[in-house]
């Protein structure tokens, strides 16, 4: 967020993230949660709200949900279920079940790859609506003739994340939902597709005096799809508040929408009564009580999680925890192939450098990788032993990732014999001989020097020759 | 290591008139039971549970709930310090069920209950309003 905009303003960011739950079935029926589907064809009478159906717990959406609080280190608690109660055609019970005073997971708190942490207040199960499309009117709401609903996802599993205002610019708000999204789908609790709509992101936005510890009134946004989105919404958002304050107006609490297209937020059409839910208990539903034993089994079957994924690395690498190449390996799932490299006693610095930068840059189309770690720790040492130029290393790597196979057959094919020492040692000869006055200095202790002879001897062997082992050679032959 | 499982501590009293409705919502009831229903109140209801309700419906309703919120007082009153919280009559937690499909029903037979039908969903007449 640039500092013009906002200068002597603090943007505050606190965020509501639904994510959809990998269950085999909904919420509260034995209908398949599954997304893209024929239209209406998982439902029944529990999901489509047909007078006489009862509502039954399903047991891995709890544990799923169990996970998440864990991985966000809440507290798990008894807890029950509440009627919200709201008259719209994408629930057909005319209430959605949820939870309200009482949530499975209150209390805990992520870990951003800064280091930062951000409080958690409660991570709540609830049931997710049916999808309306409008017709007419461009597929917006205002001006469509008439509204179409698919009850499929009516009843999916929901859990709702909500993080305290914790957060300082749209940068931290895309960090945040990038490392939760990372741990809901290490824990395997949900896909985080946010194109698929398995991840969906509201955030609450207030700005107030820098050095300020009071809140502003907030804006809540909605219908943000994309990271991206979420960071332009809170961008403008912050800016829209400041010129209503700088103008001696006051910001109201209202809920607005993003429009992609227009880059802005509007204001929702606002109803009188669009906050009375009149929330109770749901009766058909008992409480959730779940056992100090389950929840602790649950949390025992965690994986590892990004946070310590990015301690283990920067351990490893003798690097700070939250530099940027660890975060990125770690967000790509590359730091296995550090730890490989660790274990083998090869050069992690090296690994990791290569993996954030090189690596990272091949993979961020794909996203995908199936890197052999025995393969890619032995290229690691044939660059950290100078067989191969850093160059070199860089273009074997790039195959290597794009098509596996073993990287010394790759260096052969590409023509990378190693430079003899001796060769390299010619090279270097002629070099001191051409430059009689630079090798003086450098002899009598000018070490800036040393950058000018390596490039020579990387001229002079057409960038073959391993510039580490030229170096060395360079020092070893003025101490001479 | 998972904290000890224990509820929040719920306030013991809690307006039974109005179990949780956002005090800032026009017409919300957050004063102590006994104090009588107005008609507002019983308006501002009716019109969240989409229910037309004719002046003479208003005033014999206002009266009748007023009764009811009475009766809540009289139990609000009751000493219950010792009586502990419950969510529900029946002495049952966590009634849980496998996460196994089962069939659903056929749209056909779905979609046929429907006003109206359009590319396999349930159509609906223009909606004013956003989702809440």
């Amino acid at each position: 967020m640039s500092d013009d905009t906002l200068s002597g303003w603090e943007v505050v960011v606190g965020l509501e993230v639904h994510c959809e739950l990998r269950t085999e079935t909904k919420l509260f029926c034995g209908c398949r949660n599954v997304f893209g589907d024929e239209p209406n064809t998982n439902v029944c009478p529990v999901c489509l709200g047909l007078p006489g159906s009862l509502p039954v717990l399903n047991k891995q959406a709890v544990e799923y949900a169990i996970r998440i609080g864990r991985a966000l280190h809440c507290r798990v608690q008894p807890s029950m279920f509440h009627r919200k109660n709201y008259f719209y055609p994408d629930m057909p019970k005319d209430f959605q079940i949820s939870q309200y005073d009482v949530p499975v997971n209150a209390d805990g708190w992520l870990e951003l790859p800064s280091g930062k942490r951000v409080g958690i207040v409660r991570a709540h199960m609830e049931e997710d609506t049916g999808k309306t499309t409008h017709v007419g009117g461009g597929g917006r709401i205002h001006g469509a003739a008439h509204s179409l609903v698919d009850y499929n996802r009516a009843g999916v599993p929901l859990v709702e994340i909500v993080s305290d205002p914790d957060m300082r610019s749209a940068d931290e708000a895309r960090d945040y939902v990038d490392e939760l999204r990372a741990i809901l789908v290490a824990t395997g609790a949900s896909d985080g597709k946010m194109e698929e709509g398995s991840l969906r992101v509201d955030c609450n936005v207030s700005i107030r005096p820098q050095g300020s510890t009071a809140l502003g009134t907030r804006c809540e946004i909605k219908n943000m799809n994309s990271l991206r989105s979420l960071g332009r919404a809170i961008v403008y958002e912050a800016s829209r508040q400041v010129e209503v304050l700088s103008s001696g107006g006051s910001v109201v609490q209202e809920t607005r929408h993003w429009d992609e297209a227009d880059g802005r937020t509007h204001a929702m059409r606002s109803k009188e009564e669009a906050f009375d839910y009149r929330y109770f208990p749901e009766p058909d539903l008992v409480s959730l009580a779940p056992s100090q034993e389950w929840v602790r089994a649950v949390e025992d079957a965690l994986p590892v999680l990004p946070a310590e994924r990015r301690r283990r690395v920067a351990e490893a690498a003798g690097v700070q925890a939250g530099s940027e190449p660890v975060a990125t390996v770690v967000r790509l799932g590359l730091d296995a192939l550090v730890m490989a490299t660790v274990a083998a006693k090869a050069d992690a610095a090296l690994a990791l450098r290569r993996l954030a930068n090189e690596v990272a840059g091949q993979l961020a189309e794909s996203g995908v990788h199936d890197i052999d770690p025995d393969a890619f720790v032995r290229l690691v040492r044939m660059e950290h032993d100078g067989e191969l130029t850093s160059a070199q290393a860089r273009t074997v790597l790039k195959d290597f990732v794009a098509d596996g196979g073993d990287p010394k057959a790759i260096a052969r094919q590409l023509g990378f014999e190693a430079m003899g020492s001796q060769e390299l040692a010619g090279a270097v000869e002629t070099v001191i001989s051409a430059n009689p006055k630079e090798w003086e200095r450098f002899s009598c202790g000018d070490d800036k020097l040393v950058g000018f002879f390596v490039g020579k001897v990387k001229a002079a062997t057409g960038g073959k020759a391993d510039l580490r082992a030229a170096t060395e050679m360079l020092r070893r032959r003025r101490g001479a | 290591m998972p904290e000890q499982l224990t509820a929040e501590p719920r306030p013991a009293r809690r307006p039974a008139a109005s179990p949780q409705v956002d005090p800032a919502a026009p017409g919300s009831y957050d004063g102590p039971v006994a104090q009588p229903i107005s008609k507002d109140d019983v308006a501002h209801v009716a019109r969240l549970a989409r229910l037309a309700l004719s002046d003479d419906e208003l005033e014999q309703y206002t009266s009748q709930l007023a009764g009811v919120l009475r009766h809540a007082a009289d139990i609000e009153a009751l000493d219950i310090d010792n009586v502990e919280a419950t969510a529900h009559p029946f002495p049952l937690v966590n009634v849980l069920r496998e996460d196994v499909p089962t069939p659903s029903l056929d749209r056909d037979e779905v979609l046929a209950q429907a006003p109206e039908v359009d590319q396999e969903r349930f159509r609906i007449p223009r909606i004013l309003g956003e989702a809440p």
